[in-house]
């Protein structure tokens, strides 16, 4: 497209310089304007309505009918609980099994997301929380192990980036145990610590450990000579040289860190509930399976991305508090 | 005995190859008087930063070692602050704190307010009276330096080094912060240290300027003393008598003997310990 119009100007040009550029000008503006138009927002709602509306569509089933099968058929139906009968006589699907038939449609998803929103701060059993419980049961649990972490990764990181001989001595040992899935862990804590509850938090806490350590490791061991130079001729006290030029010079690295495990500990935390059945969002998902409730499912997998986009949203705040420009 | 005197010091590094070592400078002997300008000419790798950063603590010489009122000196310290190519200021704090960082230090015995009313004095002394919240980020090259050396002089050290402060400022800012360094200089009255590239910037500012030879074993060559009388300004010292020739003198030197002194006498005369640099001054 752009070639052809070059090559129309370039052809114009030889013959009549003054009109063909001014003719030329607006084509050129509308072009421009035209790829920079639009609000992202209104793309995606529109993008958002397009795969609601397929999503129904291709969920939608007909209403049963009943016609050209006998009697006979129709009360083995009934036995078999494919259909019911309603009090004025005729057949329905019954709603029981149609939640397991097929993938439920976005109208039973939102029926599934009020009822639980409506209770969300009820406790109708030792199993069943509200969904409100949930999320801060997993947030907590997350919070727990993600704090813990970073904690123990920052103060080790910073140690080891400031000894470099030490660092090249553990970072063999961190590049083997860096790689290893947090999950493969479980089996070995929750024999050694014998509680679900702390195993899913120290699944955790080796998630979100290792990217940490290393970040903060490298961020500080290349950290510029300049501003440790600065420091050592201000004859800055050790603390003062950690707390005001070490941690703040390698800040942006450390948060980069932290953000890389922070994922990581959101991506473990939903199965390590499921495994260790946990009460949680991660739970809940797998618990509506066991109910068959696909609606279920997939409110749950709905919760998960939402308490994801707020925590991580949070973290973005904070991580902006420290971070500076070079 | 000199106030601060670089001793015999020569720098090598180990070789590339991994057999022998590399020879930067050779016995180098500078002796500089208290509230003298010295400034340090040479090409590029005749060790003249290094020098600069031994004598800052921040490097330390292979043999020899440095003066500094009687004492040798064994690490960086407050009596020593540096002006750095690259401002070295620290991004993450204000224009503010990046100087009270060093006065705290300086005077550790000082209340929160004669720390600001010290440090704000010093940069009004720059100009930059309404930047003090401004991180470097958002300043211009010649604006960080003058932060640069607000926070060298806020310290008050006994011997400033500057390593070539000006050359990442463009031509016409830079010549705005010299005759501030000369103001700032004249009220304080260190004693400099200065390394550079620049011919014009050297007589402005100098006292004395010293023209290194060619690395490998590089040594002091020449010192050519700058004959025009205080004060000075950018406009006076070209029309001095004097300026032209020293001033050609020292590129002469840099481009035709430089290399020849170097490759001359640093490896036949072994360590240049018979003949001392030639002591240059116009009359």
């Amino acid at each position: 497209m752009s070639a052809e119009t070059v090559g129309t100007e370039d052809s114009s040009v030889g013959n009549e310089t003054g009109s063909a550029r001014s003719a030329l000008k607006p084509t050129k503006m509308r072009m421009m304007a035209g790829q920079a138009a639009g609000s992202p927002w209104m793309i995606t709602v529109f993008l958002a309505v397009v795969f609601l509306l397929a999503w129904h569509l291709v969920t939608l089933r007909a209403a049963f009918d009943g016609k050209g099968l006998t009697e006979e058929q129709l009360q083995m139906m009934e036995f078999n609980g494919d259909i019911v009968r309603s009090p004025d006589g005729t057949y329905l699907w019954n709603p029981e099994k149609e939640k397991v038939k097929g993938i439920p449609g976005p109208l039973a998803v939102m029926e599934k997301a009020r009822e639980e929103l409506s209770d969300a701060f009820v406790i109708k059993g030792t199993n069943d929380h509200g969904i409100g419980y949930l999320v801060f049961y997993t947030v907590s649990r997350f919070g727990a192990g993600f704090l813990a972490a970073s904690a123990v990764a920052v103060v080790l990181g910073v140690f080891l980036g400031l000894n470099k001989v030490l660092f090249k001595a553990v970072n063999p040992f961190i590049q083997i145990l860096k790689p290893i899935s947090p999950l493969a862990w479980m089996p070995l804590l929750l024999y050694t610590v014998k509680d679900p509850k702390w195993t899913a938090i120290l699944v955790v806490f080796m998630a979100a450990l290792w990217p940490t350590l290393a970040t903060t490791a490298f961020g500080v061991n290349s950290l510029r000579k300049d501003y440790l130079h600065v420091a050592a001729i201000l004859q800055l006290s050790w603390p003062k040289r950690l707390f005001k030029v070490i941690l703040p010079g390698a800040a942006p690295t450390i948060v980069n860190g932290l953000r890389i495990s922070f994922g990581s500990a959101l991506v473990a935390v939903v199965p390590a509930e499921m495994l260790l059945g946990e009460l949680g969002v991660g739970y809940l998902s797998w618990i509506e399976w066991n109910n068959l409730d696909i609606s279920g499912v997939i409110f749950a997998i709905l919760v998960v991305g939402c308490v994801g986009v707020i925590l991580d949203s949070g973290f973005n705040k904070l991580a902006g508090l420290v971070t500076y420009q070079e | 005995m000199p106030y601060l005197q670089i001793d015999h010091a020569s720098k090598s590094f180990p070789s590339h190859t991994g057999e022998g070592e590399v020879c930067i400078f050779n016995d180098v002997t500078i002796k500089i008087e208290q509230g003298e300008f010295v400034t340090v000419i040479g090409h590029s790798g005749c060790g003249k930063s290094t020098l600069l950063n031994i004598i800052a603590g921040l490097d330390t010489a292979s043999e020899g070692g440095v003066i500094l009122e009687g004492k040798e000196v064994v690490g960086p310290g407050l009596d020593r602050m540096v002006v750095f190519q690259n401002f070295s200021l620290m991004p993450w704090m204000t224009v503010f704190e990046n100087i009270a960082l060093a006065v705290r230090s300086a005077y550790p015995g000082w209340s929160q307010n004669q720390v600001a009313d010290h440090v704000n004095k010093y940069i009004a002394l720059v100009g930059l009276k309404g930047a003090e919240t401004k991180r470097p980020t958002a300043l211009s090259g010649g604006m960080k330096q003058r932060v640069g050396l607000a926070r060298a002089f806020s310290i008050e050290p006994k011997v400033l080094l500057l390593d070539e402060p000006f050359a990442q400022i463009d031509a016409l800012t830079r010549g705005v912060i010299q005759e501030e360094l000369i103001q700032m200089w004249n009220a304080s009255r260190n004693t400099v240290f200065m390394v550079t590239h620049d011919v014009d910037e050297a007589i402005l500012l100098s006292d004395r300027i010293l023209l290194m030879t060619n690395g490998p074993s590089a040594r002091v060559g020449e010192i050519v003393e700058v004959s025009i009388p205080r004060p000075r300004s950018r406009e006076s010292v070209i029309e001095h008598p004097h300026y032209y020739k020293i001033r050609n003198h020292v590129i002469h030197f840099l481009v035709r003997h430089a290399a020849h002194v170097g490759r001359g006498s640093g490896e036949s005369a072994a360590g240049g310990n018979g003949d001392g640099p030639v002591l240059v001054k116009f009359s």
